[in-house]
């Protein structure tokens, strides 16, 4: 969290000095043995998800009757697993639960980061009794698992009408994320210094003149670190949404369907292979885009959850 | 719905919503002066107190006294249902389950994150090895759980049958006969921990290893000096100088692990014995609609988390101290 925070984060190697006493106690160290280790590591962990990557491209004849493995002596490739989960009319379809996803996702990231970049400035810059209690307070929420706010959060949601609408699920993925994000956007701000904001006062600037000319640009990789973290978690969520989404096409996201035709019987493995990977692909995709700042995040507090 | 109105509805959301935000900022900028800073700071936290309120510490608060319910509460049975949680059997197979994975997923996560910084560090290929193991991150629960149904996978051993799962097929290879790895109790419960480690394995080594690679080399140095070997390197600089991050590792993950539902459910729905507290919670509290029992569930899952989260804030101020 806070320390950890503050260690720098090289994820590139430095150049290794050869020659020297650690370069021959390295060289002792990734020995064959070592490099062998590593790769088998590598493999036990790839394997799982490259068999299922290629099962999805299998007729569903074949990906029932032999395993993925004999594709390579007996290839046959065909798009229909990807063609049946991403229409969205048919029993097999998938597509509205796709958009559901898309639907659910980007209000439960947008909404937390304003309010919390908000709420963050004020625990930053502007002094007023009780701030620090009043900190701490939301500070210790993160602890909070939100499996004991569920079902009075249901029951809230039923007597406003809200049941069975994405509203539900976008305030409670909202509300769920705000201590984190407050934590994380007060970390950052505290690093901006002082005579900044001092300086942008005395030339006249209100707060919402500060908060817009002078923090938003420097909070940038807060956000986009927050932002991300937020992404993934709102979009690989299954326990929000089962819980306020039920399975219906109507509002349900992706995680939801998997899961659910997933427990059925004589298990559909060609739309289960297709569906789980363009479901992990557009998370991938983000992920990949912006890891900097996702492991920048990551070491800055992982008590949500 | 069509999706063109999903969308719809969530553009007005969003549009609602800036609009709100707009107004706070309207009126705070009204607010002049070194005078109105309380209420600019009113201002900017309402809707953050608000959301809190009655979305974390209202429901919270509710759950908690429900837990001193009954099935349907409306009559107060005092410790009734944390007494059924460390008597009945099915509970007790829940409270063991939970413990192995509690146990278990952060050591073994952290042992194999560290081994894997530690081989690769430095190494030609560093980069694209960590991707291997950091993808699973990226994965959702739900997702890592069918990748790891599809390779436990099971068909029964008869005539012309194949096996489709990589694990029983490496056991026929071997000679072995086919298993059911999700049925048989209680080995089915290490087989979805296995799903855990998997995926927590990356969380752990990424930190672990920004940690080894921000120790000073001055350090490192006076060791070398000394004529310290490989092993007692990793042992007198690398281990003392990663603990606080080891600790903050084992903590997350371990917070994790307690709450995990997912895996379990996606994998067994808690059938055949594989049952942990997060998801007998969901089970009690919307398919048995036994809300006393499902609160108590939640509560306890709230007592475990805080000694975890006490361990790591005494650890970390300690660390901060030296």
């Amino acid at each position: 969290m806070s320390t950890t925070a503050a260690t720098p984060l090289t994820t590139t190697p430095p150049v290794s000095p050869v020659g020297t006493a650690a370069g021959r106690a390295r060289k002792r160290l990734s020995s064959p043995w070592a490099s062998l280790a590593a790769v088998v590591l590598g493999i036990l962990w790839t394997l799982p998800t490259f068999g299922l990557l290629v099962s999805s491209f299998r007729p569903e004849r074949a990906i029932k009757t032999t395993g993925w493995w004999t594709f390579f002596s007996n290839p046959a490739v065909t798009l229909d697993n990807y063609r049946a989960v991403l229409s969205t009319e048919g029993s097999s379809a998938l597509g509205s639960y796709f958009v559901n996803s898309f639907v659910i996702v980007i209000p439960s990231v947008v909404i937390p980061i304003c309010l919390a970049t908000l709420a963050a400035y004020v625990f930053a810059w502007i002094e007023f009794p009780g701030r620090d209690v009043l900190f701490v307070a939301v500070f210790a929420l993160q602890i909070v698992p939100i499996q004991v706010t569920l079902l009075p959060l249901l029951s809230l949601f039923v007597q406003a009408g809200l049941a069975g609408t994405f509203w539900t699920i976008w305030l409670a993925h909202s509300t769920f994320a705000l201590p984190l994000a407050i934590f994380l956007m007060h970390n950052f701000m505290r690093e901006i210094p002082r005579e900044l904001i001092e300086a942008a006062r005395v030339d006249g600037a209100g707060h919402v003149k500060i908060f817009f000319s002078v923090l938003l640009p420097l909070l940038k990789p807060a956000i986009a670190a927050f932002g991300i973290f937020q992404f993934l978690w709102v979009w690989n969520d299954l326990l929000v949404a089962l819980t306020f989404a039920g399975g219906t096409p109507e509002v349900a996201p992706i995680t939801v369907a998997l899961a659910n035709l997933s427990g059925t019987r004589g298990t559909a493995w060609h739309l289960l292979s297709a569906g789980a990977f363009v479901s992990i692909l557009v998370p991938l995709v983000v992920f990949l885009s912006l890891q900097r700042y996702f492991v920048r995040g990551l070491l800055a507090g992982g008590l949500k959850g | 719905m069509s999706s063109f109105e999903k969308f719809l509805t969530m553009g007005l959301a969003v549009l609602l919503f800036v609009a709100v935000v707009g107004v706070i900022l309207f009126i705070a900028s009204r607010i002049g002066g070194r005078k109105g800073d309380r209420a600019v700071a009113m201002l900017f936290l309402l809707p953050t107190v608000l959301m809190l309120a009655v979305g974390l510490v209202y429901p919270g608060v509710r759950t908690i006294v429900q837990s001193f319910f009954d099935a349907a509460g409306t009559s107060f049975i005092g410790l009734g249902n944390y007494e059924t949680i460390v008597t009945s059997s099915e509970q007790l197979t829940v409270l063991r389950n939970t413990m192995l994975w509690v146990v278990l997923t952060p050591f073994v996560a952290t042992l194999v994150g560290l081994l894997y910084a530690i081989l690769v560090d430095k190494s030609r290929f560093e980069s694209a090895a960590k991707a291997l193991i950091f993808l699973p991150m990226a994965i959702s629960f739900v997702g890592a759980s069918i990748i790891w149904k599809f390779v436990y996978e099971y068909r029964p051993v008869q005539g012309n049958v194949h096996q489709i799962g990589l694990l029983n097929q490496v056991l026929v290879w071997l000679g072995g006969t086919p298993q059911q790895w999700l049925v048989n109790s209680p080995l089915n419960t290490f087989f979805l921990i296995v799903v855990m480690i998997w995926i927590q394995a990356g969380f752990a080594m990424t930190v672990l290893s920004a940690a080894i690679k921000a120790i000073p080399e001055d350090i490192i140095e006076a060791a070398r000096l000394d004529g310290v070997g490989a092993l007692g390197m990793f042992r007198y600089v690398t281990l003392p100088s990663i603990r606080p991050a080891t600790v903050v590792v084992l903590t997350t993950i371990g917070i994790g692990t307690l709450k995990v539902f997912d895996i379990v459910r996606t994998m067994t729905g808690g059938q055949f014995d594989t049952s942990v507290v997060a998801n007998e919670f969901y089970s009690q509290s919307f398919r048995s609609n036994n809300q006393g029992l499902g609160a108590a569930l939640a509560t306890l899952l709230f007592i475990l988390v805080i000694p975890i989260v006490a361990y790591n804030i005494r650890q970390m101020r300690a660390s901060e101290a030296r």
